[in-house]
């Protein structure tokens, strides 16, 4: 129908000349085939310049675009309007995250967080083979035991929605934790015992609750919530097989 | 970032679920309607063997022992979940010093 129209209450901060955020309703025109994003970047080209957001390949795949829609953490290049329409729909910043401005958060504990577990391949470096003799090669089954973790496109839509990162800012997180368990089921990979040290920590799994809501929102389906539980268990071998006499180190 | 020892309490958590959500269903079906509804009749020496039996005591101890770890893990983050970190050791100390009551009190009545 032409001329229909839906409202967005958006959270809007200015560091410099707001106190606090606070919510602004726009009118938007509906369209059916339009996307949350759509929306937002229509109130940016025609009411107001100003409203700061990130996005940038609009089809899932860059992980920009996270925003609290009516509550929950969604990429909003991936929810259309018509799931909400008539109804007005509620955009906040991911929640948890310090605001930067409007809907731009500060990432900079999520970057350190990935970091910190070492997401990369890390070999022995006396185990190295040399150049001439090739790639490290992998069956399509050594494939498969970490490919679903490897999906992920660090949209912090599971840190959004884990009461545990509201919590616990130190808590590692989910995606962190599935990225790092990525790289330890990798068969090219040696760097589980480095790993470890950050995964098998108290900030880190132990942290986790499983509420399992970071596996509900997880819009590639990495699954971080099984990703915790399979470290919890090897952690708990690892604990009682260190406890054996003939493997103390 | 310091060793975790929650291991231990994690172990005991999780066995705990898997053997209620194992055993308990099928014990309710046994004791709570097979034998009051009459659809098995088992011989008083066949059931007087079997609840004398030591691995049958064990069994029982460890159901209601790992039943209560389990609850005493969920229940002391529960809390902490629902605010009350600068509890932490007391909730801890309840929780777990619940289950290991709880434990003791399973074997005084199994056994003694
Ligand atoms: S695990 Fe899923 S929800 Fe979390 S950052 Fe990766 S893609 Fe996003
Ligand atoms: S804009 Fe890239 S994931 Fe939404």
């Amino acid at each position: 129908m032409p001329d229909e129209k839906i409202t967005l209450e958006i959270l809007r901060y200015h560091p410099e000349t707001d106190e606090e955020p606070s919510f602004q309703t726009f009118e938007v025109p509906y369209h059916e085939d339009w996307v949350v994003l759509d929306a937002i970047n229509w109130i940016k080209e025609h009411v107001d310049g100003t409203l700061t957001y990130r996005w940038s390949c609009r089809m899932g795949v860059c992980g920009s675009c996270g925003m609290m829609v009516n509550g929950t953490p969604r990429l909003t290049c991936a929810v259309f309007l018509n799931e909400f329409h008539p109804e007005p729909i509620k955009i906040e910043p991911l929640a948890y995250f310090p605001v930067e401005r409007d809907l731009v958060t500060v990432m900079d504990s999520f970057m350190e967080k990935l970091q910190s577990v070492k997401p990369w391949l890390i070999r022995n470096e006396d185990e190295e083979k040399p150049l001439e003799e090739g790639e490290y090669l992998q069956s399509p089954a050594e494939l498969a035991s970490y490919k679903q973790f490897s999906m992920c496109i660090n949209c912090m839509l599971c840190y959004a929605a884990c009461p545990v990162t509201g919590l616990e800012s130190e808590f590692v997180g989910p995606a962190a934790i599935a990225l790092g368990m990525r790289y330890n089921r990798d068969s090219r990979d040696q760097g589980r015992e480095q790993r470890q040290e950050v995964i098998a920590s108290h900030d880190a799994i132990w942290n986790c609750t499983f509420v399992g809501e970071c596996s509900v929102v997880c819009p590639k389906d990495v699954d971080p919530a099984g990703a915790i539980q399979q470290a919890k268990v090897e952690s708990t071998i690892d604990w009682y097989t260190s406890l054996l006499p003939w493997t103390k180190k | 970032m310091a060793k975790s020892n929650e291991p231990i309490v994690w172990s005991l958590f999780s066995a705990g679920g898997v053997l209620t959500a194992l055993a308990a269903p099928a014990l309710i079906v046994l004791l709570g309607f097979a034998i009051p509804l009459g659809w098995i009749t088992p011989s008083f020496e066949h059931v007087d063997g079997l609840v004398g039996h030591w691995l049958t005591k064990l069994f029982v101890v460890a159901l209601v022992s790992l039943g209560l770890f389990h609850w005493a893990h969920r229940f002391r983050f529960t809390l902490i979940d629902i605010g009350l970190k600068s509890l932490d050791t007391l909730i801890t100390v309840a929780c777990y010093g619940g289950a290991i009551v709880g434990t003791g009190v399973a074997v005084y009545v199994v056994w003694l």
